[in-house]
């Protein structure tokens, strides 16, 4: 009777890796409680959330992907982008994602130093990520390089200032989860919120993985 | 070594924490230097992939594409935890099917825009391609 059960416990929704299991019995060992914990499902429901902003960011990318060479006569990335500045971007947001993910850890250690210092390196570096769009997208704007100047430039700033906003209310999110767990401590239910923001935070930094492939180093190739 | 706790299920695995079970806090940030460093050799790459004369031109763009497609992998697998463990069943269906749409979406505009563009009659009105 133990051996066969052991599949079962390894596959618990029985998708094929272990010989199928009725589902009421499935559901009575599944938790003590019934279902799944608060946790799971929470984190579960923003990764739906998640995938579904992911979804909205790929029309935008569908549409640069369409418009890239619409530039009207006007300039193109090849004459707007730096290298350098995205490389930085790309740094800021790389290391701001990693500082997130030891946040997590240090809310689920309890361990304060490491919670708050990773957040407070996070925002930081997010807000740095922040502060060279700013001025990349200023310097574009004051050469009459704005988001009406060709179909390109709309995309491009659809698409990369959507991601941008997106940082903007990440940045906004993370101050209010250092104050929540300064106010409220580690209970349960602001550890799901910082997950739930790390979760946030991974994938913005995903999102801009496809930003600086296809618009900028694609841009930038051709 | 202090033990992270959350409540955990055998079972089921949320998105974001690491598998089932007690860690080290060391074993966790041990995960996430080794997702920080694949990601940043990645990222190096696709930089000089894009700036070198080394290769042959028209193979750059499939270059770049797989190198994001691997960095967006190891984004998943070490910062978000997207595993292909059992107990991480539900996520990674819930992926699969924003992958599908996000691939309907982008494969199927640039799909049927280029067609568009090439079967367009030339208007006499538009302004000369530039060049």
């Amino acid at each position: 009777m133990s051996v066969a059960q052991e599949p079962a416990r390894r596959d618990p929704y029985g998708v094929g890796r272990a010989p199928r299991v009725p589902f009421r019995q499935l559901s009575a060992e599944h938790a003590e409680g019934g279902v799944a914990s608060k946790r799971i499902v929470v984190a579960y429901g923003f990764w739906i959330f998640l995938l579904s902003d992911i979804v909205m960011f790929s029309s935008f990318f569908a549409t640069y992907a369409v418009l890239t060479n619409e530039t009207a006569g006007g300039p193109s990335g090849r004459d707007l982008f730096h290298l350098d500045v995205v490389a930085l971007e790309t740094a800021f947001l790389l290391l701001s994602s990693f500082t997130c993910g030891l946040a997590n850890i240090g809310a689920l250690a309890r361990r304060s130093l490491m919670y708050y210092g990773n957040m407070a390196a996070t925002g930081l570096l997010g807000g740095g990520f922040l502060f060279l769009e700013m001025r990349e997208f200023a310097g574009m704007i004051a050469i009459g390089a704005g988001p009406q100047r060709s179909a390109f430039l709309s995309a491009f700033f659809s698409l990369v200032g959507c991601h941008g906003l997106h940082v903007t209310l990440g940045l906004l999110w993370l101050l209010t989860m250092m104050a929540q767990v300064y106010a409220k401590g580690y209970r349960a239910d602001i550890q799901r919120r910082v997950l739930c923001f790390a979760l946030f935070w991974h994938t913005l930094d995903i999102i801009w993985v496809g930003i600086f492939t296809v618009v900028y180093l694609t841009g930038l190739a051709k | 070594m202090s033990e992270i706790r959350a409540d955990r299920d055998p079972h089921d695995q949320a998105p974001g924490d690491e598998a089932a079970g007690g860690h080290d806090i060391a074993e966790g940030v041990i995960g996430y230097m080794v997702g920080l460093f694949l990601a940043t050799l990645l990222t190096a790459v696709s930089f000089f992939v894009s700036q070198t004369t080394l290769v042959w031109r028209p193979s750059i763009p499939v270059a770049l594409s797989v190198l994001g497609a691997a960095q967006i992998g190891v984004h998943l697998v070490f910062f978000l935890h997207i595993t292909t463990g059992p107990d991480n069943v539900n996520n990674v269906l819930a992926l699969a099917f924003g992958v599908l749409i996000v691939l309907l979406v982008i494969v199927g505009s640039v799909w049927i825009m280029y067609h568009l563009n090439e079967n367009m009659m030339p208007m006499v009105m538009d302004a000369p391609a530039p060049k």
